[in-house]
């Protein structure tokens, strides 16, 4: 089970948290700090994951950003890399040739693809078709609901 | 993972509303009590402006060159939106949410917006609904009290008509379910498993996933939901399935058993084997494949799945070795996704009890992994070989070359790994080469390692030690290259070998670590070594003699590389050494402790005088010492050098071989190559025994047997034991009595049982415990009765009797008494030697005065593992009136069965 995922920028900066474990904010606040720190002093060559107090951490960059997922002891490695790779392909889908930037406009929505990945630290769906399109058809009702003010 | 405990009162609910949901308790009151609990805080306030949208915000903020410019933007728009909330402006709010949610990402406090979130989640629009849910997984965590609140607001939306309104609710609960809201939900999650629609199914699967991972109790009820999961087609709810299954498999053995016997219409093992295996042989799927593998995460699962259905179950394992050999056999290895399949595989196939072909098989397949180019293959492959090691030793060893040279891997995290894998493979074959890796990696490793690495060899170099001497020299290699992250256990356990070691090894350990101290002090690196320069001072205060002997010349000190760098010092220079390091101000206070008595161990050992000057003035200067132990010391020792110099000698003796705390595991198959020589001997008692065996013969028939006098209580009030001599504190020329109790040595100073005794503690024990006299004895010796029990001497109304006693094992209790008719006997000591067999150990006397009627008691315990005949010489030295009296004995006429 994922414990977290965080997803920050080369310069150390939070884009993204979530949190499927229950820590008070300031538990979280230098969890984030410490790892962050942790990760970004690693070199380009090294492995992708990170033995880090009880969790092991599985990382991978994609150009300037980091995303970065907590796991426990008996999950496989291997497999939450191509979790991290198909939460980018789907913001890719979606965004349209994602960056940075557009993580950091539209967080929200990056929050939303993720709640349609993962459910509560697993993951919830392999088709990528099945989470764009439930995606979609939330924005859809969102925009009928508020056709009168934009509000985000 | 440890949850805080929920606060029982929450104070803006009615008591009897308290927690539990209730019914009537709908969004409409939840509603009137939020905005009630808002307005009692809240003034109403100037209509608000158009809020800044999102956007423009997040473009202001970074837009801002500093931190400081940064935060008074925040600041502004916090204060901004906090009256908004007082407000209750309803149209903006979601907008206002949507941007302290970017603020608390920054990581600005955002708790205020936690209510609002509730109030957007129960507004009938979507968008408030989606925003507010994003919120309250963002701004709530278990702890907060509204829980009762988004527990209500839950309850609603998970019925809802909108299948999104209910994913959006079963995802909040999965994220941020507490407890007490997993019980309140569990049927309502339930309900939803069983629903038709494959979105909610899914969602609501790990939702229960998340219920029984907080609350194990409320697995039963999710049983009969869960069990049907499997026989969808819908891949979401298929590995939401087995991942459901998984924990409840993985938390209870009879929850594990149900799935195996009674899984409705199939068994779960063939079918999670077909479910694989029309995901191996499907043709392309675009929906699900990933690199040309048919969703691998639904494989990983299922795999995982059916290895714990595999473990110890050799039918269910039967069941899965056709389709664990045919994933291992057909997955493509180019990309990372096969590699992902073929490690979650081999781990299966490691787990159960698989075919023996089938094990080769996946073994092989970690062989190709370990020398894969990518670091994240080489990572799990050191991984699985770890959790594989104890399954199949001999064909992890065959990878021990790469695994050793995993070790100078630049990455930490394999280097750990290899670390680990490392010693899990030492044995008594390869223990030399392995350890020589082992230690080079403990030189360079990182401090974290250290403490971790040093205390592994040191085991190993317990457990497999190919000899004495290979052994004492990783000991003082990892002395020298762990520093100070040794463990402090290691200091003792090293000591405690080389005092039970042989003299010539002695010799040598004195000389090696002489050479390490000698470059650690010239160096400056003392600081950062204190562990070996307490076990040096230890060594080369006993065996300094041997130290600058040239005696001990014919010990080879040529290391592994051929190089001799020992060069004998001068007794001179030893002080010097020793004066450097006590004079350092960065060696700790028991570094210190360890040096000083170590110097004045040393002024026995050193013949010269100018040695012996030197010492007294190093050792003088600590009376002044500002830490208060170091000056008693000090002091105490000072004296040896004054007014009871004629003590020092024997004071200082050598210290008895240390029994071992715990026996050493020695592997029984592994040659000792005995570098012990046989005549192995305890110095100390040696010396005592010959000091005896010097004098005359004693005629041994001389002892009569006489009726045991009457005890008399025991009376010494002055009990001027060594310790109290050693206590410093009322050492004055008035008090003479004292002084030659000190002889008794060693075997009085320490006390035999004490751990790790080092002489430290023996010389520094608190002084305000003189051993009590023995009344008790007495009364014992009547009870026991079938005491043996003999006057040995009698001389001018001077008596000693001897009564020996079994004990457990082979051993017996002495217990010598001395009564005096007539005299008061003063500076009375009682010496005693046995044979070299036999292990002697003194405790501390009565007394040394002795006055008419009064009695003088003397415990001596004797270990005879041989059960050889006990010998027994005694001495008996004491003042009458300013005369000193010598009188000695020996007795053999022990009963034959005392040991027996």
């Amino acid at each position: 089970m994922m414990q977290f995922m965080l997803l920050f920028s080369r310069q150390g900066k939070l884009r993204l948290q979530k949190w499927y474990v229950a820590h008070p904010d300031k538990l979280k606040k230098k969890i984030t700090r410490e790892l962050i720190t942790t990760v970004l002093a690693r070199k380009p060559k090294m492995c992708s994951f990170l033995e880090w107090k009880d969790v092991k951490v599985v990382y991978k960059r994609y150009a300037s950003l980091y995303f970065c997922c907590a796991m426990e002891q008996e999950d496989n490695e291997l497999l939450t890399l191509e979790l991290i790779h198909r939460y980018v392909e789907l913001l890719d889908k979606y965004l349209g040739s994602v960056c940075e930037l557009d993580i950091i406009f539209n967080f929200e929505k990056a929050y939303f693809i993720l709640d349609e990945l993962v459910l509560g630290g697993e993951l919830q769906e392999t088709s990528k078709k099945n989470v764009l399109k439930a995606i979609a058809a939330q924005d859809l009702l969102q925009e009928v609901s508020s056709q009168d003010n934009e509000l985000v | 993972m440890a949850y805080p405990m929920y606060e029982v009162d929450w104070s803006v609910l009615p008591p009897e509303q308290n927690r539990r949901f209730n019914p009537a308790f709908n969004i409409a009151t939840i509603k009137q009590v939020v905005n009630e609990a808002i307005e009692r805080v809240a003034p109403v306030s100037v209509r608000m402006p158009t809020p800044t949208r999102l956007r423009d915000l997040i473009r202001q903020i970074r837009a801002a060159r500093t931190a400081a410019e940064e935060r008074s933007v925040v600041n502004k728009e916090c204060a901004y939106i906090r009256s908004t909330f007082r407000e209750e402006d309803s149209v903006w709010r979601c907008r206002n949410i949507a941007k302290l949610l970017y603020i608390h990402m920054l990581g600005y406090p955002a708790h205020f917006g936690q209510l609002e979130c509730l109030k957007l989640i129960a507004s009938p629009r979507f968008t408030d609904k989606r925003v507010g849910y994003l919120g309250a997984m963002l701004l709530l965590d278990e702890r907060q009290d509204v829980h009762l609140l988004i527990t209500n607001c839950l309850k609603n939306d998970l019925n809802s008509n909108t299948q999104f309104v209910v994913g959006l609710a079963l995802c909040t609960l999965g994220a941020i379910a507490s407890p007490e809201m997993a019980r309140d939900l569990a049927s309502e999650v339930e309900r939803l498993i069983k629903s038709p629609n494959a979105y909610i199914k899914k969602k609501a699967a790990l939702c229960a996933f998340r219920i029984i991972r907080r609350v194990p109790d409320l697995m039963e009820m999710f049983l009969p939901a869960t069990r049907s999961l499997l026989t969808e087609k819908n891949h979401g709810v298929l590995i939401t399935g087995v991942t459901l299954i998984t924990e409840m498999c993985e938390n209870s053995p009879d929850t594990l058993n149900h799935f195996k016997k009674e899984s409705g219409q199939r068994e779960i093992v063939p079918n999670l084997v077909r479910i694989l295996k029309n995901l191996i042989l499907a043709g392309y799927s675009p929906e699900h494949d990933v690199s040309g593998v048919s969703d691998p995460f639904l494989q990983v699962k299922i795999l995982r799945l059916l290895r714990i259905l595999g473990k110890n179950d050799a039918e269910a394992s039967e069941a899965m070795n056709d389709i664990l050999a045919q994933v291992a056999t057909n997955t493509e290895t180019s990309k990372n996704v096969g590699n992902t399949i073929l490690y979650e595989t081999v781990l299966s196939i490691m787990d159960i009890k698989s075919e023996s072909s089938l094990r080769v098989l996946a073994v092989n397949i970690l062989g190709r992994f370990l020398l894969n180019n990518d670091k994240n293959i080489r990572y799990v492959a050191l991984n699985t070989l770890l959790r594989t090691v104890h399954v199949d030793t001999s064909a992890v060893q065959r990878h021990r070359t790469t695994i050793l040279e995993c070790l100078k891997d630049p990455d930490i995290s394999i280097r750990r790994r290899a670390m680990e894998l490392s010693f899990a493979l030492v044995n008594g074959q390869n223990i030399r080469g392995m350890m020589k890796e082992l230690l080079a990696f403990l030189e360079r490793s990182d401090a974290e390692f250290k403490a971790h690495c040093s205390s592994a060899v040191v085991l190993a170099a317990e457990r497999y030690a190919p000899s004495d001497k290979w052994h004492l020299d990783t000991l003082f290699k990892v002395l020298l290259k762990a520093g100070n992250y040794l463990r402090d256990d290691t200091v003792s356990s090293t000591i405690q070998i080389i005092s039970s070691a042989a003299t010539e090894r002695q010799a040598y350990g004195a000389m090696r670590l002489w050479t390490s101290l000698e470059q650690s002090a010239v160096s400056g690196l003392a600081t950062e070594k204190q562990p070996l320069i307490q076990v040096a001072a230890w060594t080369i205060g006993e065996y300094g003699d041997l130290l600058v002997s040239e005696a001990s010349s014919a010990i080879s000190m040529v290391d592994e590389d051929g190089v001799d760098d020992f060069v004998r010092p001068t007794e001179e220079y030893v002080i010097d050494i020793y004066q450097k390091l006590l004079w350092s101000t960065q060696l700790s206070i028991s570094t210190k402790e360890f040096l000083l008595l170590s110097l004045a161990k040393l002024s026995t050992r050193f013949t010269t005088q100018a040695s012996q000057e030197k010492i007294r003035v190093i050792i003088d200067t600590f009376g002044s010492h500002i830490h208060i132990e170091l000056q008693q010391r000090g002091v105490e020792l000072s004296q040896l050098f004054r007014q009871y110099g004629h003590l020092r000698p024997a004071l200082l003796e050598r210290m008895p071989a240390m029994e071992p705390v715990a026996a050493p595991h020695r592997d029984e198959q592994e040659l000792d190559l005995s570098d012990t020589s046989p005549d192995h001997t305890k110095p100390d008692q040696d010396a005592l025994l010959d000091l005896i065996n010097g004098s005359d013969s004693l005629t041994n028939g001389d002892v009569e047997h006489q009726p045991e006098q009457i005890a008399t209580t025991n009376n010494n009030t002055s009990s001027n034991d060594i310790l109290d001599l050693l206590s410093g504190l009322d050492l004055t020329p008035s008090v003479p009595a004292a002084a030659p109790a000190v002889l008794l040595a060693n075997n009085n100073v320490e006390p035999s049982a004490a751990p790790a005794a080092l002489l430290l503690d023996g010389l520094f024990a608190p002084p305000a415990t003189p051993q009590p006299p023995h009344p008790a004895d007495a009364n014992e010796r009547n009870a026991a009765g079938a005491e043996w029990e003999r006057a040995v001497l009698e001389r001018g109304g001077v008596r000693v009797c001897v009564s020996a006693r079994r004990a457990a094992g082979a051993a017996a209790t002495l217990t010598a008494r001395a009564t005096s008719q007539l005299h008061t006997l003063t500076d009375f000591l009682f010496q005693a030697a046995v044979p070299k067999k036999i292990q002697l150990d003194m405790m501390s006397p009565s007394g040394t005065t002795l006055s008419p009627q009064g009695e003088i008691t003397q415990v001596l315990k004797v270990t005879n593992p041989t059960k050889t005949p006990l010998r027994l010489r005694i001495r008996v030295s004491y003042n009458i009136d300013g005369t000193p009296v010598l009188e000695q004995t020996e007795i053999n006429n022990f009963p034959a069965d005392l040991f027996n």
